[in-house]
């Protein structure tokens, strides 16, 4: 038993951000049809600015909001530069602008930070806090709180503010939202300042567990597009749900069936959902939209 | 190493003789071949392998060169390539005309260039880990480098002295973890060492607390060990901490840099791993017969590119410095008379310990070239 809740705190930290980065994908996919490879990138930049922010002497509740500010910038300049000016183009055009967009951010922060791993110190010490048998960081605590608190903030934001419905409007429809007033452009650059935003903090959050680098984007990237198709792309809740769900399969596939099999284990089981239910958990199978 | 200096003294007299005399030209240059990833993803081994290689050359010629003649080094950079360094290597023996070759930073560049050497019959020292380079042993290829398999027997070795018969192994599924970890499974059963759980992490794993809860509930469980490279082995130090092992963890020579300790933090306070004596060059005892070899490098290592020593230049120094010794033996640049001298190599003492090369050993290192260190207070100690 102690084994089993250790194998689920571990995978739940792991799923949360997992979670967070299908939420990122998840909101700018409902704006705009764009599934953004890129998204991997604001986790990295989130945590490594962070890093050498405090590296120069900052104190982390500075340098925090500093390096959420700056994924935001950036995830504002992906918009202006390389999604707006290509708005005509196709989905498929706009998911292979996001992909270059990926492979220039990892190779400018190759530049302007470095090519190590580097840890931020835990948020509240390192000493585990013993649940049932299982160690759990104080760390996954902030991981776990600080993931739900984004998605009570978001839940707020698109139920009970105006600028939120906006963007739930252009979601539904980006036609019938400009009809009535909407600016869907501005709409569309929001909701990719959001997704850095959200990205950035998942990126801080879990640098003090898993440590980051230039290039741990590409991977959080794909897991966390995982998760978003299994939860069913395009839900919020879906996300979430996918989140911690491919992060549980992952460490149970590897305390349980075998550890030189975790990411296979994860994506086998995706695949099997993906066969049974086509458009996820929470996927809507009828109403495809292309 | 007074010998030698010995050595390079008078050489340098008779070159200084000589240089008055006539200014050097091609023909009294001995030319000395390489191909190092300098750049691309091994670049931390091949950067130090090539600054040391300039540094020692250049120090050499301003000592008088060798054998009267001056060192010409010709550098190419293969970035860990394969077939970059096969094309590399056939340029150095047709175009440039070399009488011998160091390098080859890494296992599969170093693979793909020893048939041109062979047939050309160049002497090869490569700087690349694995044992397959000198096992079976080649005419003209050689290493300097301990092996992964000299490291699991280290750690063994380790245990055995305290009374440690069954371990957990945790291995990253990168090239380095995967050839230590074959390497550990095969020589456990010498050391009467018995593997009570197997477990493994992929290179971009960020979470090892599963698989070593699973190595935690191993019955009779004495000792963990990991082998890996990279973040890895930090991220499982740290999660080492976090689920209370009451055992202790052995890291392999793999992550002997200071950003393992700085990744790991307090969690590798306590951490046990074999490594090369340029480590804690200043800690050896003064009686220690490497101490003079090992300070000496660092300390013009360090002064000449600014940087933190790394074992994988002293690897380079190694090996250039056993050619050096090699041609004045021979008193020729023959390749042919500097593989036989190379192999006659004994007692040469070089920053990866003590040599002796014979027809059968092309490496010449026993276990004595590997230090138990242990972890305590952020930095490296003698364990023993």
């Amino acid at each position: 038993m102690p084994d089993f809740l250790q194998f689920c705190v571990s995978g739940l930290t792991v799923g949360a951000v997992y979670a967070l980065v299908a939420l990122g994908f998840t909101i700018i996919y409902n704006a705009s049809d764009v599934v953004n490879f890129a998204q991997g990138e604001f986790v990295m930049i989130g945590g490594m600015t962070t890093v050498f922010i405090t590296a120069a002497g900052v104190p982390l509740h500075f340098a925090i909001p500093a390096a959420i500010l700056a994924a935001m910038v950036i995830g504002l300049l992906l918009h202006r530069l390389a999604i707006e000016p290509a708005r005509g183009a196709s989905a498929v055009t706009l998911i292979i602008i996001t992909i270059g967009a990926s492979i220039f951010l990892r190779g400018g922060a190759q530049i302007v930070f470095d090519k190590q791993f580097h840890s931020l110190p835990a948020f509240s010490g390192d000493t585990p806090v013993m649940i049932g048998g299982a160690a759990v960081l104080p760390q996954s605590f902030w991981v776990l709180g600080g993931a739900a608190v984004i998605v009570a903030l978001l839940w707020f934001f698109f139920n009970r503010t105006l600028l939120g419905k906006a963007v739930l409007a252009t979601a539904a429809n980006r036609l019938a939202a400009r009809l009535v007033g909407i600016n869907t452009s501005f709409v569309v650059g929001f909701s990719f300042v959001l997704s850095a935003a959200i990205g950035a903090i998942a990126g801080i959050l879990v640098a003090p567990i898993t440590l980051t680098s230039y290039d741990i984007g590409a991977l959080l990237a794909l897991k966390g597009f995982a998760a978003a198709m299994l939860g069913g792309m395009g839900n919020p809740l879906g996300a979430i749900v996918g989140g911690l769900a491919v992060g549980l399969l992952e460490a149970l596939g590897a305390g349980y069936i075998s550890s030189t099999y975790k990411d296979a284990i994860a994506f086998i089981v995706i695949l099997a959902v993906l066969f049974v239910l086509p458009g996820g958990f929470f996927g809507r199978a009828s109403t495809e939209r292309v | 190493m007074t010998t030698l200096m010995k050595r390079m003294g008078l050489a340098a007299l008779v070159a200084g003789a000589a240089a008055m005399a006539s200014p050097a030209s091609a023909a009294d240059t001995i030319k000395i071949g390489s191909s190092l990833a300098i750049t691309g993803p091994a670049s931390f081994l091949g950067d130090p392998e090539a600054k040391t290689l300039e540094l020692y050359v250049k120090k050499i010629n301003e000592a008088g060169g060798v054998n009267g003649k001056q060192l010409e080094l010709v550098v190419y950079d293969d970035g860990a390539n394969a077939n970059k360094a096969r094309t590399f290597a056939t340029r150095l023996v047709e175009d440039d005309g070399i009488v011998a070759m160091i390098g080859g930073s890494s296992t599969g560049a170093t693979m793909a260039m020893i048939p041109v050497f062979e047939d050309a019959g160049i002497p090869f020292i490569s700087l690349a880990g694995a044992v397959v380079i000198v096992d079976p042993v080649k005419p003209f290829v050689f290493k300097t480098p301990h092996t992964d398999k000299m490291a699991c027997e280290k750690i063994f070795e380790d245990m055995k002295a305290k009374g440690i018969a069954k371990v957990g192994m945790i291995s990253g599924t990168g090239g380095f973890g995967k050839s230590m970890h074959g390497q550990c499974l095969g020589v456990a059963g010498n050391y009467g060492i018995e593997i009570v759980a197997d477990e493994t992490y992929g290179p971009k794993d960020s979470d090892m607390t599963p698989q070593l809860t699973n190595i935690k509930s191993a019955p009779g469980l004495q000792a963990v060990v990991n082998p890996g490279f990279g973040q890895g082995p930090a991220i499982v130090t740290r999660n080492f901490k976090q689920l209370g092992f009451d055992v202790p963890l052995y890291q392999s020579h793999g992550v002997a840099s200071k950003s393992f300790i700085e990744l790991a933090g307090d969690a590798a306070e306590g951490v046990r791993l074999p490594a090369s004596a340029l480590l804690v060059a200043e800690k050896l005892p003064d009686s220690d017969p490497q101490k003079a070899v090992v300070t000496g490098y660092k300390a013009a290592y360090e002064e000449a590119t600014g940087q933190p020593v790394s074992t994988f230049g002293g690897h380079a120094y190694d090996g250039l410095m056993m050619l050096v010794e090699a041609m004045q033996r021979a008193g020729s640049e023959d390749p042919q008379a500097i593989r036989d001298e190379l192999e006659k190599t004994s007692g040469f003492m070089g920053t990866a310990g003590v040599v002796n090369m014979s027809p059968s050993d092309h490496l010449g290192l026993d276990l004595t070239a590997f230090r138990m260190l242990e972890i305590r207070d952020g930095d490296w100690v003698l364990a023993d």
